[in-house]
C-alpha cells in the first residue's frame, strides 16, 4: 500500500518536474527572444524605432537633394534611382547565400539575377544619357 | 565580418548614393556623381557577401553575370525614344525582386535573424507584408505601363463600372490579410496578399491614359523605392531603408512636377480616365482658315530673323527629326541667327525625356531652356518654330475655361512675331484638344512629316 502510494507520488512529482522544466525552457526562449529584440539597440530603443528614425531623416535628405536636381537631368535621375533601388540585392544575397538549396535560396537567387539586370542596365543607360550632355563649343 | 563594421560600410554606401543624386544638380558634376553611385553599389554587394556566413561565391557570381549581361545588352541597345518603356520594365524588376526577397524571408526567417518559420516577429511580418504588397503593385503596374508605352496595350484609359470601389475593396482585403498573417503565421494569407496586390497593380494603372504616362512612370519609380524601404525594415538594414527613402522621395517629387506641368491633381491622375475620346472637344469648324507655308517660306523667315526659339515635342522624336532639326539650326547659327530651345516639363514621355533626345542629337545643353526660364522671351522673338509639340503651346489653356486643358502651364508661343508650326496634318493633338494657335494671323502651318520638313528647310537654307 505504502509503496504504491509512494510510486504514485513519485510519478506525480516527476510529471510536475517535467512540466516545470518545460515552463522554464519556454521562459528561457522568451527571455532570449526579448534579449535578441533588445540587443543591437542602445538604451532600450527597438530596431523598429531606429529604422523609423533613419527612414524619416533619409526622406528629408532625399527631398532636398532631389529638388536641387536640374530639370534637364530628370531622365538620368530616374535611371540612377532605378539602379540604386536595386540595392535590394542585399536582401537577395542573404537569402541565396545560406549554403542550402531550398525554396528560399531559389527565390533569393532569382532575385539576385533580376536585381543585377537592373543594376547594370540602370547604371549603363544613365551613363549613356549623361555622356551625351555636352556644352556649346565656342 | 564584424556586424558593426558591415553596418559602417553600408553607411558609406548610403552616402555614395546621396552623392550620386547630388551630382545631378549640374551636367558637369553628374558623371562623377554616377561613379559614386556605382561605387556605393559595389561596396553594398561586397560587404553583404562577406557578412553572409556560407556564401556560394560561384553561384552568386553566375547569377550576377547572367543578370548583368542581360542588363548591359539591353541598356546599350535601347533607343533613347524608348527610354520610358525601359525604365518601366526596370521598375517591374525591382518590384518582383522585392516580392521574392520577402517570400525568401518568410520561408527562411532564421537567415535574416527575425525568428523561425511559424514564429516570426509580428513587426517583421507587418513590414514584410507591406514590402511585398508595394513590390507586387510595382511589378504588375510597371508591366501595364510598359505595355501602354510600347503600344502592346491600348494607351486609352480602360475603365469599367465600380472600378474605384473594386480597388478600395482589394486594398481593405489586403489589410485584413496582413492581420491574418500576423495572427496565424501561416503561408496561405501571405500568398493571398501577393495575389491580391498583383491584381491591384494592374487595376491601378489600366484606367490611366497615355497622356498621363509621365506621372505614372514617376509614381512607379517612387513605389519601387518604398518597396525597397519595406524590405529594409524587415531585414533591419539601414542601407535599404535610406536608399528606398531616397528613391521614393525622388519619384514623388517627379510625380508632383509632372502633375504641375499638366495642371492635374495627383488624385485625378490616379483615378484615371483622362486622355481618351471623351476629351475630344467639338470645335466649331466654321470660318477657321489657316495659312499654309512651304519649306522655302520657312527658310526665308528664319534666315532673316534675329532670334528663333525651337519648341520640340514628342512628335519630333517619333519622326526621328532631331538630327535634321539640329542641322537646320546649325545653318541658321552660321547666318548669325540666335537660336534657343524651349522645353515644356511634359514635352516627352517621361521627366527630362526631351532634354535627353536633344542631347543625343548633339544639341548643347546650354542652348536648351526650361519653360519658366524662357517663356518671357517669346515676346522679343521673331520666329517660334514648333515641331512635334501641340498641347503644350495651346493658348486656350490660358483663355478658355471650357478647354479640357484649361489651367495647364503652356509656352507663350503666340507672343512671337511669327509662328511656324510643323504638323503632319490638321488633326488634334495627343490629348485630343483643338489648338486655336493654328488659326492665328502670325501662324504659318508647315504640313509635312517633321523630319522631311526639316530636311527641306535645310536644302532651302543651303541655296
Amino acid at each position: 500500500m505504502a509503496e504504491e502510494k509512494l510510486v504514485d507520488q513519485a510519478v506525480a512529482l516527476a510529471n510536475r518536474a517535467s512540466e516545470l522544466s518545460k515552463d522554464i525552457a519556454a521562459l528561457g526562449q522568451d527571455a532570449s527572444r526579448m534579449a535578441a529584440e533588445g540587443a543591437g539597440s542602445a538604451g532600450g530603443t527597438s530596431t523598429l524605432v531606429v529604422g523609423l528614425t533613419v527612414f524619416v531623416l533619409a526622406v528629408f535628405v532625399g527631398y532636398h537633394v532631389v529638388w536641387r536636381v536640374t530639370p534637364a537631368l530628370h531622365s538620368p535621375l530616374m535611371g540612377v534611382t532605378n539602379a540604386i533601388s536595386s540595392v535590394i540585392i542585399v536582401g537577395a544575397l542573404i537569402a541565396a547565400g545560406t549554403g542550402d538549396y531550398g525554396f528560399s535560396e531559389i527565390m533569393g537567387f532569382v532575385a539576385v539575377v533580376l536585381a543585377s539586370v537592373n543594376i547594370f542596365g540602370g547604371f549603363i543607360v544613365t551613363h549613356r544619357m549623361l555622356s551625351m550632355f555636352k556644352k556649346k563649343q565656342r | 565580418m564584424d556586424k558593426d563594421f558591415a553596418a559602417l560600410l553600408y553607411l558609406v554606401a548610403s552616402v555614395c548614393f546621396i552623392l550620386a543624386l547630388r551630382g545631378l544638380s549640374h551636367p558637369e558634376t553628374s558623371r562623377n556623381g554616377l561613379k559614386f553611385g556605382m561605387a556605393g553599389m559595389a561596396i553594398a554587394v561586397l560587404t553583404t557577401l562577406f557578412v553572409v556566413p556560407e556564401v556560394n561565391f560561384l553561384l552568386i557570381l553566375a547569377g550576377v553575370a547572367v543578370g548583368g549581361t542581360i542588363g548591359t545588352v539591353i541598356a546599350l541597345r535601347i533607343k533613347m525614344t524608348a527610354l520610358p518603356q525601359l525604365v518601366a520594365a526596370f521598375h517591374s524588376l525591382v518590384g518582383l525582386a522585392a516580392v521574392l526577397v520577402a517570400v525568401a524571408a518568410f520561408y527562411d526567417p532564421a537567415a535574416y535573424g527575425i525568428g523561425s518559420p511559424g514564429d516570426i516577429k509580428v513587426s517583421s511580418l507587418i513590414e514584410m507584408s507591406i514590402g511585398t504588397a508595394i513590390g507586387a503593385i510595382t511589378f504588375t503596374g510597371s508591366i501595364v505601363a510598359f505595355g501602354k508605352l510600347q503600344g502592346l496595350v491600348s494607351g486609352k484609359p480602360v475603365t469599367f463600372p465600380m472600378q474605384h470601389w473594386v480597388n478600395l475593396a482589394l486594398g481593405i482585403l489586403t489589410v485584413l490579410l496582413v492581420v491574418w498573417v500576423c495572427t496565424t503565421q501561416t503561408s496561405l494569407p501571405f500568398w493571398l496578399i501577393i495575389l491580391v496586390t498583383l491584381a491591384l497593380g494592374i487595376l491601378i494603372i489600366i484606367p490611366i491614359g497615355g497622356a498621363d504616362m509621365p506621372v505614372v512612370i514617376s509614381m512607379l519609380n517612387s513605389y519601387s523605392g518604398w518597396a525597397a524601404c519595406g524590405i529594409g525594415f524587415t531585414l533591419e538594414n539601414n542601407l535599404l531603408i535610406i536608399t528606398g527613402a531616397l528613391v521614393g522621395a525622388a519619384g514623388a517629387i517627379l510625380s508632383y512636377i509632372m502633375c504641375k506641368g499638366m495642371n492635374r491633381s495627383f488624385f485625378s491622375v490616379i483615378l484615371g480616365g483622362f486622355g481618351g475620346e471623351s476629351a475630344a472637344a467639338a470645335a466649331d469648324d466654321m470660318d477657321r482658315t489657316y495659312r499654309q507655308g512651304s519649306a522655302d517660306d520657312a527658310a526665308f523667315l528664319m534666315r532673316n530673323a534675329d532670334k528663333v526659339i525651337i519648341v520640340p515635342g514628342y512628335g519630333m522624336a517619333v519622326a526621328q527629326a532631331q538630327h535634321a532639326l539640329r542641322e537646320m539650326v546649325d545653318l541658321l547659327k552660321e547666318e548669325g541667327v540666335e537660336v534657343k530651345y524651349a522645353i515644356h516639363p511634359v514635352a516627352g514621355r517621361m521627366p527630362g525625356h526631351m532634354n535627353v533626345l536633344l542631347a543625343e542629337a548633339n544639341v548643347p545643353y546650354d542652348e536648351v531652356f526650361e519653360m519658366d526660364e524662357i517663356n518671357r522671351e517669346f515676346g522679343e522673338t521673331d520666329v517660334a518654330f514648333v515641331i512635334g509639340a501641340n498641347d503644350v503651346t495651346n493658348p486656350s489653356a490660358k483663355t478658355d475655361p471650357a478647354s479640357p486643358i484649361y489651367g495647364m502651364p503652356v509656352l507663350d508661343v503666340e507672343k512671337a512675331q511669327n509662328v511656324l508650326f510643323v504638323k503632319r496634318s490638321m488633326s488634334s493633338g495627343y490629348a485630343g484638344v483643338d489648338n486655336p494657335l493654328f488659326y492665328m494671323d502670325q501662324t504659318m502651318m508647315l504640313l509635312d512629316d517633321a523630319k522631311k520638313m526639316c530636311e527641306h528647310i535645310v536644302k532651302a537654307l543651303e541655296q
